[in-house]
């Protein structure tokens, strides 16, 4: 019987279904090299001994395997620094941002609440103009945020486009639930902590990945309001400012010495900036497999919206 | 402010000024958490995102920082009428516009294109695999994806060993240090930070689509191809057409993460952009006033597009984005 079927479906197999198949297999096959050719190309890189590397022919696995670049770049100072701040920007912006976000959401789901369209209005707006870079940049200067570790999360704390998302979600919770919790005497408060939140919880996963995705992945706030302030510079820009090394010496960087007199040897700015890559990214890729789901859901429900 | 509450409430007092005062008063009363959980992030919207708009007086000021704003001095349209006589603003221009209508097009193509592929692949589990390998670098910085094209790039980078191996070129190119190559390398990489990432929007199209239009194509024997054209396509094309016009609306807004960290002193003549112009008049050399008229500019000509793009949208019977 299992034959039979076997039959059949080859019966309906064309010659033409079989060339196509198999030329989409070897193009999604391609397309995954491509995709992660880079970064399986850098990982190799930042396993190889340096010197080694200057040789060139490193693809896909190191020729020297050594820790030695990852031991320089976490002895580095600077860079444990830009590691430190990244992760605390990462955890508290997101913490503030969700909770901020989530309350004003609750608050404009109310039917019964006077400023409901208006507060909405308000925030909408400003998905469709922003003050430019120069005046935002001399408001944070007047706020004196510029030189503070707050200039990374006050500015952000709510998006419109996030604050939708989560109204969109709390609307669709059953009315009944707080007419119940009301009349048992909870407060907005109480039903926001008690009720909202921990009934909100996928939607709050999904923004929550956003959010810190995007405070993980910033480096441009760094730039413009904390470049000269080292103690507060995060790891995208220190990767930053490796890159702009290696890519003014004409990209040529093999030829380039490295920084710090002892490692002059051992590392390479090419090294250095393979390994400080894969450090940069490594917390996204080991999460990102397990949470994809969330982040697709975050896609298509701003779709809908 | 005609809230169902305050009618109710109303009724109970004479239709007059006062008592809808003083109904509304007491309805702000009732609401007081609602109040609390919301005015805090009021105050925080005007200040961080309404007050900069203040800041455009800049542009038509010889904006000196250390000055108070009425000694200011005016100067009107003088530094307007600077930029569009400016042959470094010019190519500018002429770069967001092209950069722009380059990654739109590609990226739309090559976006449609991949999720019809993906959705022809038969094998569940390898179809899931593409696809989360194609998202992932969507999520990675533009920092991260610049040092990594810039490695490929490099002199001793695998696109120019795989180029000479097979005999495309003679010899070694430094592309990033050739302009002309830098509309189509932005857009390259453009493109593979985000192509599998936009496919999520045009596969929910395509998962919308009757499958019996298949089934029945197939018995009349329909092929592969015929299928895709006849019956994938048109079923994407709402969210196609939703889609370009809304993209449209953003054509000025090419980005800035990737001109500018892929930018250098060889291409800045093709990767400088509006957004780049911005950072480098304004926060490397200090002209504020000429940095915020570019930027003005560019605001109001993508409010222009965006406004255009939706009620164009809504002609069209599609819907619009607010």
């Amino acid at each position: 019987m299992i034959l039979a079927k076997k039959r059949k479906k080859n019966l309906m197999r064309t010659k033409e279904d079989v060339l196509f198949d198999t030329f989409n297999v070897t193009f999604m096959i391609l397309l995954s090299i491509v995709m992660l050719y880079p970064f399986l190309n850098q990982i190799a890189l930042s396993l190889n001994a340096a010197t080694d590397s200057v040789k060139g022919g490193i693809y896909l696995w190191p020729r020297e395997f050594t820790w030695r670049n990852y031991e320089y770049v976490f002895s580095q100072a600077s860079i444990m620094q830009g590691i430190f701040v990244s992760v605390a920007r990462t955890v508290i912006g997101t913490l503030i941002s969700i909770l901020c976000t989530a309350m004003v959401a609750y608050a404009i789901a109310q039917e019964k609440f006077v400023f409901k369209r208006s507060v909405t209005i308000i925030f909408i707006m400003t998905m469709y103009f922003n003050g430019g870079l120069i005046p935002t940049y001399l408001l944070m200067r007047d706020l004196q945020l510029i030189g503070t570790f707050w200039v990374y999360i006050i500015p952000g704390i709510i998006s419109a486009f996030n604050l939708i998302i989560m109204r969109s979600f709390i609307e669709g919770i059953p009315k009944s639930i707080f007419e119940q919790a009301r009349i048992d005497g909870a407060g907005d408060f109480r039903v926001f902590f008690q009720i909202v939140l921990p009934l909100s919880l996928p939607v709050l996963a999904t923004v929550s990945l956003f959010v810190a995705v995007g405070q993980w992945n910033q480096w441009f706030d760094v730039f413009l309001y904390n470049s000269s302030n080292e103690s507060l510079t995060t790891l995208q820009y220190e990767l930053m400012k490796v890159l702009q090394n290696t890519a003014t010496s004409n990209g040529d960087w093999n030829s380039a010495q490295a920084s710090g007199e002892h490692a002059a040897n051992t590392v390479t700015p090419k090294s250095i900036q393979a390994t400080m890559t894969i450090v940069a990214s490594l917390p996204i890729i080991c999460i990102y497999p397990f949470l994809q789901k969330y982040f697709v859901k975050g896609m298509t429900l701003g779709a809908v919206k | 402010m005609k809230t169902k509450a305050n009618a109710v409430t109303s009724q109970a007092f004479p239709e007059s000024q006062t008592g809808r005062v003083k109904s509304f008063i007491a309805t702000c009363k009732s609401q007081k958490a609602l109040l609390l959980m919301t005015v805090p992030f009021v105050i925080w919207v005007f200040v961080f995102k309404y007050l900069p708009v203040w800041g455009w007086t800049m542009a038509f000021q010889d904006f000196k920082p250390a000055r108070s704003f009425s000694e200011q001095e005016w100067v009107g349209f003088k530094h307007f009428a600077f930029l569009f006589t400016d042959d470094r603003f010019l190519g500018v221009l002429r770069n967001t516009l092209a950069q722009s209508l380059i990654n739109l097009v590609l990226g739309f193509v090559t976006a449609i294109g991949l999720a019809v592929l993906i959705n022809e692949l038969t094998n569940v589990k390898f179809k899931r695999v593409v696809q989360t390998i194609s998202y992932l670098p969507h999520f990675l910085s533009w920092v991260v994806a610049a040092a990594l094209i810039s490695s490929l790039l490099s002199m001793d980078g695998i696109i120019n060993e795989l180029l000479i191996g097979l005999n495309i070129i003679d010899d070694k190119i430094l592309w990033l240090g050739v302009g002309e190559y830098f509309w189509g390398i932005l857009a390259a990489s453009d493109i593979w930070k985000n192509v599998g990432w936009n496919t999520i929007i045009y596969l929910a199209a395509i998962s919308m689509i009757d499958m019996e239009q298949y089934e029945a194509a197939k018995i009349d024997g329909a092929s592969r191809l015929q299928r895709i054209k006849y019956i994938t396509i048109p079923g994407m094309k709402p969210v196609i057409v939703v889609l370009l016009i809304m993209n449209m609306g953003y054509i000025i807004e090419a980005g800035f993460e990737a001109q500018y960290l892929l930018g250098n002193g060889q291409n800045i003549e093709y990767s400088e952009n509006i957004d780049v112009f911005v950072i480098n008049y304004g926060i490397s050399m200090f002209n504020f006033s000429l940095a915020t008229a570019a930027g003005i500019f560019k605001t109001v000509i993508s409010l222009i597009f965006l406004i255009a793009a939706n009620s164009f949208s809504k002609k069209m019977g599609q819907g619009g984005l607010y």
